[in-house]
């Protein structure tokens, strides 16, 4: 009995070694894609051929055969971020919703928070101009024109104070 | 102490600080001059016969670099195309057959610029219509776009000096009609 435990022992971890190494010389099977994975990526894309219709809705045969080539790279293990950086050389900055911050880019996300701050600045200042007279102490001088006597205006006093 | 018992209106008044407006404006003019030279631009419409075609560089599918000032004393037929473009199979056909007509001589190159397509479907259509003259992508859609084209099938004929000799904004109906506006650009 022992004899046979002998035998059955390395012959099951002869074939234990081989599974392992036949499964280690299998080829890779590629990654199964979902519709969803795809239209993840595909829908902050645009295809220059039909301009402001993303690619995950776009019915032309150029943005289906663009979203072939997404499931594509999804399969052969590409990371969403090559796959952008794949579109944007091959086809340029405008396939993508959101342009990458260089160059003239930068202008779309500059100039709105510097219009909305020219705005908050043309408000206070307008605010501003508009509280000013109030604020402002009055400054009395005996010798300004404002305090000299003017008869018409003191006879219309005199006049106004009669009952 | 003196400062101390001036009234307010006789302070001294502070001087503004003019380098903000200043950049304001100088900030506000370099937006409308862009804004300007993009409308410029939008306002020039398609390329125009007599023009000087613009320069670009073309990466073929086998990896060769071609630049188009190397193209200097050579009638240059370029080609833009899409593998999903119908009216472009119409004349794909065609367009080998001029090219092998004018092979031989030297002093015509075809040159086919794939415009928004993916490679293999690219490679497709290279093969269904058994194209041999330098095809690439037009990476970037930088050659679409110096081009100023506005769809696909778009040919555009360069003679000898660089010069726009003839624009296709369709697909050419015959080889006759190819041959005959590149032997015009030859002429020149």
């Amino acid at each position: 009995m022992k004899f046979w435990r002998l035998l059955i022992f390395p012959a099951w971890m002869t074939l234990m070694w081989s599974s392992v190494a036949l499964a280690q010389d299998a080829p890779p099977t590629p990654l199964p894609v979902t519709d969803d994975q795809v239209n993840a990526l595909a829908r902050d894309m645009y295809c220059p051929v039909c301009e402001n219709t993303p690619l995950d809705v776009c019915p032309t045969k150029a943005c289906a055969e663009w979203r072939e080539l997404i499931r594509d790279k999804l399969a052969d293990g590409w990371s969403e971020q090559q796959i952008r950086a794949y579109f944007v050389d091959r086809f340029g900055d405008r396939v993508l919703a959101e342009p990458p911050p260089r160059g003239l880019n930068w202008l779309i996300y500059i100039m709105p928070p510097l219009a909305f701050l020219a705005g908050a600045y043309i408000l206070f200042r307008a605010f501003k101009s508009w509280t000013a007279p109030a604020s402002e102490p009055v400054v009395k001088d005996a010798d300004s024109e404002a305090d000299k006597s003017d008869p018409y205006l003191d006879r219309l006093e005199e006049e106004l104070r009669k009952p | 102490m003196e400062q101390e018992n001036l009234t307010d209106t006789q302070k001294p008044e502070r001087s503004r600080p003019r380098w903000g407006r200043i950049l304001a404006w100088a900030g506000l003019a370099a937006l409308l001059f862009l804004l300007l030279l993009g409308l410029i631009n939008a306002q020039k419409g398609q390329m125009k016969v007599g023009e000087k075609a613009p320069a670009f560089t073309l990466t073929t599918f086998d990896g060769r670099v071609i630049n188009s000032e190397d193209l200097r004393g050579k009638v240059v037929v370029l080609n833009i195309w899409a593998s999903w473009c119908k009216p472009c199979e119409q004349e794909a056909a065609d367009l080998e057959a001029a090219w092998r007509y004018y092979e031989p001589d030297g002093s015509v190159v075809f040159l086919g610029v794939a415009w928004t397509d993916t490679d293999k479907k690219s490679f497709e259509y290279l093969d269904k219509f058994q194209i041999t003259y330098p095809n690439g992508p037009d990476l970037g859609t930088k050659i679409y776009h110096a081009f100023r084209a506005t769809g696909v099938p778009e040919t555009y004929i360069i003679d000898r000096n660089g010069i726009l000799t003839h624009v296709k904004i369709s697909p050419f109906r015959s080889v006759e009609e190819i041959r005959q506006v590149v032997d015009a650009a030859m002429e020149r």
